[in-house]
């Protein structure tokens, strides 16, 4: 893909260039920046699953017997909150993307260095907030704060939790403020937009959602304090207020959320397919698009999470058909990535497994959205195990899945070292089964009527419940056994070389860890993205 | 490839004649407000509201002198306001258009 790319030769790295605690806390390095991310996102993937850990061991039995009422309510809000602003938000964005982005373009860093440091501070203050909470009580009103509930009848540390949500949105909005930007201004040259790996374009469409979106669930939980706080009325209707605004505004963020969460794992699936079949994906352009498609679609559905909410029946139905035309991107993804696959030279590494589980666990995900996009059987199912499990499918299944695809495709290059292939293949095998025991006897549940955020349900449902309790227990396994291949592999693997998949894009045509700046010469591109002609395709073991 | 702009220097009489028309335009904010002008009061309070934010975006934050791709991302974050205020409006505006059973 380049004319010009950095000699090979024993160089410093950006891991090694500079020592100590000071170096990493102000560094304007993007790389050291997301390795900073890297961290404290795990911390708070540890963190988010001990309480998942919680609710299924509770679940295990119909009776309220480990938790009571309130301190269920609390886990699960802690779960949710703690998943989804300060894990599944900035994963793949804040960590990957950070640390792949200029390279994928051939820029020496982001637009906006201090501003990335910034945005990591954000996000460790957010963090810090969230944490403060959860060590002195908790929140029950769930990750959603629905009104009247968190304004008026909890008893939960409702303004903090906000406030840490609030400042935690601003870290985001910093991150795609610096990619968009940076795609725009800092490409190299003879890196025109159609030359873009799919990575970026994922990239650049959720950070059009991050600026577009985010400040809306800031001003959304800014009133949400205000009227908890101070009495002004924006939601109660004893000040003049309507409820159902509160979830109008939170579902203009939240559901686009969704599509910030797993439109970076789109882009990790592009690379990765394309990668190990050794083929330009199938329609480049159409994934392309379509993740413009989604971000911009993905702004007008968010009413259909209102269904029962008393909002109208007419706006349903709007919502409704929008709703079933958001999927059409979607799927042109699936069928790309598995046009891609066909008759391509594939190879069944790690990453390449990941992302074959991401296809299937999406799909479903997918298509069960559609389920709840009709309004007659959504009236149904909502608030049911059927949401939860729809829900996990698509963020679970869909989003880290392609977050622990990126890890595994990208680790070589972050680090420099290779891990343990066939250790990867189990645990990914091992998450692939867990995630499936684990949520999908829950859409059964769901249909057979069990509402969730409940820790006590009839005798009846046990039986699914322990299946999806056993579920969770493998994979938690599963996400456990990269930690330690990992770790691992940082001492004792093998050097991995400057492009050990043989892949195209620019970031694997410099040296592995990359120097500080990147690339030693400002690579050109002269060639089309995912140009294979004369790719060598090494034998991984 | 890469989109060029050249840094406008606003001459401070402008940012200063900006900053009188704010402060004026507050005094008539809390002017009108202890006035009654029954169905307008909120037509007037918002239309005076977006002329102040207007002049901030295009003075102070030099939207008015940037390079068209700004324009295009100032427009489209107003686009996606109006796409919230007026979907969700929609949604306030048709609830009484079905009936509820029994009533």
């Amino acid at each position: 893909m380049i004319a010009a790319s950095a000699p090979v030769k024993e160089q410093k790295n950006y891991l090694n260039a500079e020592n100590g605690l000071k170096s990493w806390l102000l560094t304007q390095d993007h790389k050291r920046i997301a390795i900073l991310y890297l961290l404290s996102v795990t911390v708070f993937f540890i963190v988010g699953g001990l309480f998942a850990a919680l609710i299924r061991l509770e679940l295990t039995t119909p009776a309220g017997d480990m938790l009571d009422s309130n301190t269920y309510n609390k886990v699960f809000t802690a779960h949710g909150v703690v998943m989804i602003f300060f894990f599944l938000i900035p994963s793949i964005p804040a960590i990957l993307g950070n640390f792949l982005l200029p390279l994928m373009i051939g820029a020496k860093d982001l637009a906006f260095p201090r501003i990335n440091l910034l945005s990591w501070y954000v996000y460790m203050l957010g963090g810090t907030l969230g944490v403060i909470v959860l060590a002195t009580g908790g929140v029950d009103t769930g990750w959603t704060f629905y009104t009247p509930l968190s304004t008026t009848y909890s008893n939960g540390y409702v303004v903090l939790t906000a406030m840490a949500a609030f400042v935690a949105g601003f870290s985001s909005i910093l991150t795609g403020l610096n990619f968009i930007v940076t795609v725009h201004r800092m490409r190299a040259p003879g890196l025109t937009w159609f030359r873009l790996p799919l990575f970026v374009w994922a990239h650049y469409a959720t950070s059009v959602i991050m600026i577009l979106g985010t400040p809306v669930i800031a001003v959304t939980l800014f009133m949400l304090m205000l009227e908890r706080g101070l009495h002004i009325g924006f939601f109660d209707p004893a000040y003049g207020g309507d409820p159902v605004l509160f979830q109008h505004l939170f579902w203009f963020y939240s559901h686009p959320a969704v599509y910030i969460m797993i439109l970076p794992s789109m882009g990790v699936i592009s690379e990765v397919m394309s990668t190990f079949c050794t083929k330009k994906p199938f329609g480049y352009t159409f994934i392309a698009f379509s993740s413009v498609a989604i971000a911009v679609f993905g702004f007008l559905v968010w009413g259909h999470h209102l269904f029962v909410s008393s909002q109208s029946a007419y706006a349903g139905m709007v919502f409704s058909i929008l709703t079933y035309i958001v999927a059409i991107p979607s799927a042109i993804k699936v069928f790309n990535w598995a046009a891609t696959m066909y008759k391509g030279q594939v190879r069944l590494t790690a990453p390449m497994l990941y992302a074959i589980g991401f296809i299937g666990l999406f799909t479903v995900g997918g298509l069960t959205g559609l389920f709840l996009a009709a309004m007659g059987l959504d009236v149904h199912v909502t608030d049911t195990y059927f949401v939860v499990a729809h829900f996990h499918y698509v963020m679970v299944g869909g989003a880290i899945m392609g977050y622990m695809a990126g890890i595994h495709y990208w680790w070589p290059k972050i680090t420099g070292r290779m891990y343990n292939q066939l250790w990867a293949k189990v645990s990914c095998c091992l998450v692939f089964i867990g995630f499936n025991l684990t949520f999908f006897p829950q859409f059964v549940l769901g249909y057979m009527g069990m509402p969730r955020r409940y820790h006590v349900y009839p005798a009846e449902f046990q039986v699914l419940n322990v299946l999806s309790s056993g579920g969770a227990a493998i994979l938690g396994l599963g996400y456990l056994i990269p930690a330690v291949y990992f770790l691992w592999s940082l001492k004792y693997g093998a050097p991995a070389g400057d492009n050990p998949w043989g892949a195209t894009t620019l970031e694997w045509q410099t040296s592995s860890p990359p120097p500080t700046t990147n690339f030693e010469v400002t690579p050109v591109v002269t060639t089309e993205v995912y140009d294979y002609t004369n790719a060598e395709v090494p034998h991984i073991v | 490839m890469q989109e060029h702009s050249e840094h406008h220097i606003v001459p401070k009489r402008v940012y200063a004649l900006v900053f009188a028309t704010l402060i004026v335009l507050t005094w008539v904010t809390a002017w009108v407000a202890t006035v009654d002008l029954g169905a307008f009061n909120i037509y007037v309070a918002l239309s005076i509201a977006t002329f102040k934010a207007s002049i901030v975006v295009l003075f102070f934050m030099h939207v008015k002198y940037g390079t068209r791709l700004t324009k295009f991302i100032v427009c489209s974050g107003i686009l996606w306001l109006m796409f919230l205020l007026f979907v969700t409006m929609g949604d306030i505006w048709t609830r009484s258009w079905m009936g509820v059973p029994g009533r």
